[in-house]
């Protein structure tokens, strides 16, 4: 009865194992394909969407496939880092940002690109924004990223509310005057609120406009000597007046509100003002944006320093591992090029063109034809951004809405689920920025020689 | 006298003519039917927002008779970003079936001997499988990553199938061992009297009578692969991403996506449905142990 | 000549197939070929899922011991039980476990009893049962993470999810300004929980349809006749007879249950206290890339899931060894 058996049994597993063996050689699927291909890992901002869509073109004019992994930010970045740290090789470009390419360049995760550069003068590295192209270079001064986009933060504003009501914002607001005109515009219009303001936890949302309005309110992450000042006056000066702001005039939904909910609200008149990034000028402009031609731009508001909009840039960065390193340069190249941008405008309209990253993206005059509102206070946002010194004290490491630390992506988030809580009025702000500083000060200290 | 066994239908109803039409019952009857509608709205909600427009899909309240249009679904074929989900839904079908089929062949000799022939300590060996099912696998993942790292085996749906059998066997065993259970011993002892061997006595004799036991299994084990989310968003790149993780992609932070969504999701979740339907029957069937012949 | 068929002589071929396992054609095994014959067919199967379940787990272990932060690649090394200390004193971590443990109570408990009631509706004939049936099946069908963002973004959203839409639609009709309830912002357990039992209720529903359905009408109709109540029937025969079904659809329920990740990925990504184990796990692997940390976090879980798993399996034991009908 056995006999017949055990003969099955190994050929069956023979047969198994040399099929593994087979298929054990790199990628196997449907998707994707060409050995050769470019592979890229993005985030699925609409520029990059609009990139996967004209990709074709690249494929033409080089003969070089690429394929795309689209995936939302926070599925990006922890796949990123995954990929980056493990040097897979899954991906040879990856869309990070200023944030993780200095230090994932001191750790040797990253292609220097300044030879590339040197052989690509059609590329044009000078025309690259001089705040940008800094915060893209490692502790070695090579450059290690190219943006696609760059984006500051600035203050959008319903001019045909605030005109009905008789109030100016001027070109440099302060917070106290926003925060007394958001009380004066609220219910402008039924359902209307004053402002939006983001709330949503994680490091990159609600903690981005909130750390520079710490910044411009005096406070900081660190000191020079990495002591987290989380529960120091400034930062919580800045977090009572932020959270109180959201709370008696801001958005319904604060807790939960990022990006995308702020800009439905204020595309569909449920708030008259909201302060973020530059990037959002485009729909808001846009061919389909019910509010387009209504909105207002004016500088990111202040209290003690000049400035305070925050300096953010989606850029290309070639995995070290790589295999296809010249080819990846060559998309790269092609992606944040002024053909590119080109491109865009004539195929999908100049309203979507990939800005911020280059001066002459701001002279070009079709450009300037669609996006004469925002061009100018977008220049000034991201060239008046201080990535070095944004506050009024010395810091130990660059970033503005940031702090340029590995662990800053996890006590970051943790601080900023704390301080979600208390916008959603389920904690007190005071025991949300003690949370904080405990999860700072751990870091710190990591830091601290 | 003969035995009722034979005489017994195989489904059971609660058969009581004379009081068919009462009241009472109508009135449950109705209660179903709320409940069922109450059940059923969020997936009508579903597809109704996937054939609206982005701005019809996020209006408060919600417009339920807006016009009707196609763009979320064109948006997910394909129209926005030239990518087209085909070769995602081709990933995950090969994954869910070859794996199904995998689990079939391991789980069901394993319960014919842990039912039918059983090995001495079976029950110890039921809890074996199971246990291993309890253990969160987010916890084995770095260990399968780096292996699949080093092995070159990353972004490769022959990592995908091993895992997803790995995932569906405890419960596959389980369920096929309720199942075999309840084959007659008559039969097995009439086979071994004819002189079977253990292998003839699988295949012909116990499998076409547990064939709606192995249906229900299969469709189990299926549903669960074609779900699963986390391995393939970790361990997939640009080949051998699924549709589950295609669908996440369409969550952006910038901009309006709720019809998108919707038509990825209610495209992505078709196979499953239909699969479901088709099957209800044999699932209730092999679930209620029913009586075989 | 008796006509009523009593249980004794409907239950024997079943009751000699399940008490006697062992006396399966030729006796029980004596021989130690007999005894691997009986084997042969088992290990594939057991081969195949202890190698892919317990190795990377010793590998899991071993991790755990080190001190690897993948962010920080200089700073690899031993750790000893740095990691567990850091596991056990983590209050993060304790309150993951609790959530885990009341998130799947809840969703257990709660989709056990709506799926017995629906089930027990469902088991009487009425216009269009199977209509109901197959409506009620569906939630099950949807893949997770679509179900979750749909409730996510199509439901829950404070500004155009469908329960605020409803609400002001309601408001309109008789004027005056609906609540707008940040529902994830206010209950995000609860959010959650909701959307598991959405979706696990018709499983469960399922399983004890089919047990209801499997009930001896000659039982019943016995019963009947002898004059007992719809309330002492289902007390004294169709609870009994259930008792089997509802322990494995909880016992079921449980398993899939403790390991959900979708729900709380999409709907919070942990927030506001919602992180459940596998959650809290992922987050550790992949947001702080403390591979050490997050290993010894498994192993931990790991341990005390297979203390549970024993005491829950040998409560429910009744599955494995009586197997009365």
């Amino acid at each position: 009865m056995l006999r017949g058996v055990p003969k099955r049994i190994v050929t069956t597993l023979v047969t198994l194992i040399a099929a593994s063996s087979l298929t054990a050689c790199g990628g196997l699927g449907w998707a994707g394909g060409s050995g050769n291909a470019v592979k890229v890992l993005m985030v699925n901002n609409p520029q990059m969407v609009d990139l996967q869509k004209l990709s074709g073109t690249f494929t033409q004019q080089t003969g070089i496939k690429v394929d795309f992994t689209v995936l939302p930010e926070n599925d990006l970045r922890d796949k990123a880092s995954l990929e980056f740290a493990s040097q897979a090789g899954q991906y040879d470009v990856a869309t990070l940002s200023n944030f993780e390419i200095p230090f994932y360049s001191k750790n040797n995760w990253l292609t220097p690109m300044d030879d590339y550069i040197a052989k690509d003068p059609a590329f044009d590295q000078a025309d690259i924004l001089k705040p940008i192209a800094l915060s893209l270079t490692g502790p070695d001064r090579k450059i290690y990223g190219e943006p696609f986009y760059g984006e500051s933060s600035f203050l959008m504003y319903r001019k045909d509310v605030f005109a009905a009501k008789g109030l100016t914002v001027p070109d440099h607001p302060t917070w106290d005057q926003i925060a007394d005109m958001a009380a004066k515009v609220d219910n402008a219009q039924p359902g209307m609120r004053g402002i939006c303001l983001r709330g949503q936890p994680g490091w990159g949302q609600v903690l981005a406009p909130l750390t520079t309005v710490v910044n411009t309110f005096g406070g900081t992450w660190f000191d020079k000597d990495w002591n987290a000042q989380v529960n120091g006056p400034g930062f919580t000066e800045a977090t009572n007046f932020y959270v109180n702001l959201v709370r008696s005039h801001g958005e319904i939904g604060a807790a939960q509100a990022g990006f995308t909910e702020c800009l439905t609200d204020l595309e569909q008149g449920k708030v008259a003002m909201w302060y973020d990034a530059t990037s959002a000028a485009g729909s808001l402009d846009g061919k389909d944006s019910p509010v387009a031609g209504k909105i207002g731009y004016v500088q990111a508001p202040v209290k003690l320093t000049k400035s305070s909009g925050w300096l953010y840039a989606w850029s290309w960065a070639i995995e070290k591992a790589s295999k296809n390193k010249d080819d990846a340069w060559k998309f790269v190249s092609w992606a944040s090029s002024k053909g590119y941008e080109d491109l865009v405008g004539t195929k999908l309209g100049w309203a979507r063109v990939p800005a911020g990253k280059r001066t002459s993206t701001y002279t070009n005059p079709d450009y300037l034809k669609v996006a004469r509102s925002f061009a100018g206070p977008t220049l000034t946002a991201i060239q008046s951004a201080n990535p070095v010194s944004p506050g009024v004290q010395p810091r130990p490491t660059i970033g503005i809405q940031f702090v340029d630390i590995p662990e800053f992506t996890d006590f970051g988030t943790a601080s900023s689920l704390a301080i979600g809580s208390a916008i959603g009025g389920k904690e007190s702000v005071h025991s949300a920025l003690e949370t904080s500083q405990r999860l700072a000060a751990n870091a710190g200290k990591l830091y601290q020689k | 006298m003969t035995t009722a066994v034979a005489q017994r239908p195989v489904a059971v109803t609660d058969t009581r003519p004379r009081r068919k039409w009462r009241a009472g019952n109508a009135l449950l009857g109705l209660l179903a039917w709320v409940i069922g509608v109450i059940f059923i709205i969020p997936v009508l909600w579903m597809v109704l927002t996937s054939f609206h427009s982005e701005a019809d899909a996020s209006t408060n309240p919600p417009s339920i008779a807006a016009p009707l249009t196609l763009q979320g679904y064109r948006q997910f074929f394909g129209q926005g970003t030239g990518t087209s989900p085909w070769p995602y839904l081709a990933n995950s079908i090969t994954a869910s079936v070859t794996s199904t089929i995998l689990v079939l062949l391991l789980a069901f000799p394993a319960a014919y001997a842990l039912s039918i022939r059983p090995v001495r300590k079976w029950s110890d060996v039921l809890f074996f499988f199971l246990s291993t099912k309890m253990l969160p696998l987010v916890a084995g993942l770095l260990p399968i990553y780096l292996f699949a790292q080093k092995a070159h085996m990353l972004d490769n749906l022959f990592i995908l199938i091993i895992l997803y059998t790995t995932m569906n066997l405890p419960i596959a065993v389980w369920m096929m061992r309720s199942f075999l259970a309840e084959v007659p011993i008559a039969i097995i002892e009439a086979a071994a009297i004819d002189g079977a061997g253990v292998l003839y006595t699988m295949r012909k004799i116990v499998a076409p009578i547990a064939v709606p036991g192995i249906a229900a299994t299969a469709l189990i084990c299926f549903i669960f692969s074609w779900n699963e989310l986390l391995f393939a968003l970790v361990l997939t790149g640009v080949q051998a991403q699924t549709a589950p993780v295609f669908l996440t992609s369409f969550v952006t932070s910038q901009g309006l996506f709720l019809a998108k969504v919707c038509a990825a999701a209610v495209v992505v979740s078709i196979p499953v449905v239909v699969a479901g339907f088709a099957a209800q029957d044999k699932l209730v069937q092999g679930l209620s142990l029913g009586a075989v012949k | 000549m008796a006509t009523q068929v009593t249980d004794a002589e409907v239950r024997p071929s079943r009751g000699r197939r399940r008490a006697d396992r062992s006396a399966a054609p030729g006796g029980p095994p004596t021989t130690s070929r007999e005894r691997w014959g009986r084997r042969a067919p088992l290990l594939p199967a057991l081969v195949f899922l202890i190698i892919v379940t317990q190795l990377p787990f010793v590998v899991t272990l071993v991790i755990s011991f080190l001190r690897w932060n993948a962010l920080s690649p200089q700073t690899r090394g031993w750790a000893g039980l740095d990691n567990y200390k850091k596991v056990f004193t983590d209050p993060a971590l304790r309150s993951s476990v609790i959530f885990t443990i009341v998130l799947t109570a809840t969703v257990v408990i709660v989709s056990l009893l709506l799926g017995l009631a629906i089930a027990l509706l469902l088991d009487r004939a009425f216009l269009g049962r199977g209509v109901v049936r197959t409506i009620m099946i569906t939630p099950f069908l949807i893949v997770p993470v679509a179900a979750a963002l749909l409730f996510k973004h199509g439901i829950y959203n404070a500004s155009y999810g469908l329960i605020n839409g409803t609400l002001t639609w309601i408001w309109d009709l008789f004027g005056g300004t609906a609540p707008q309830p940040d529902w994830l912002t206010e209950y995000p357990k609860i959010m959650i929980e909701v959307q598991l039992i959405w979706q696990w209720t018709p499983f469960m529903m399922l399983i004890l349809l089919a047990g209801l359905q499997s009930r001896d009408p000659e039982v019943m109709e016995a019963a009947r006749v002898d004059g007992a109540s719809t309330w002492q029937m289902f007390t004294y025969i169709t609870l009994p007879h259930m008792r089997q079904y509802l322990e494995l659809a909880g016992l079921l329920g449980t398993i899939f249950i403790l390991q959900t990740f979708d729900a709380v990925y999409v709907i919070t990504s942990g927030g506001l206290g919602t992180a459940n184990l596998p959650y809290t796990i992922y987050q550790t692997f992949f947001s702080a890339h403390d591979y050490g940390l997050a290993s010894a976090q498994g192993v931990v879980v790991v341990v005390g899931s297979l203390i549970v798993a024993t005491l829950a399996l040998r409560t429910v034991s009744g599955l494995l060894r009586e197997e009365k009908t």
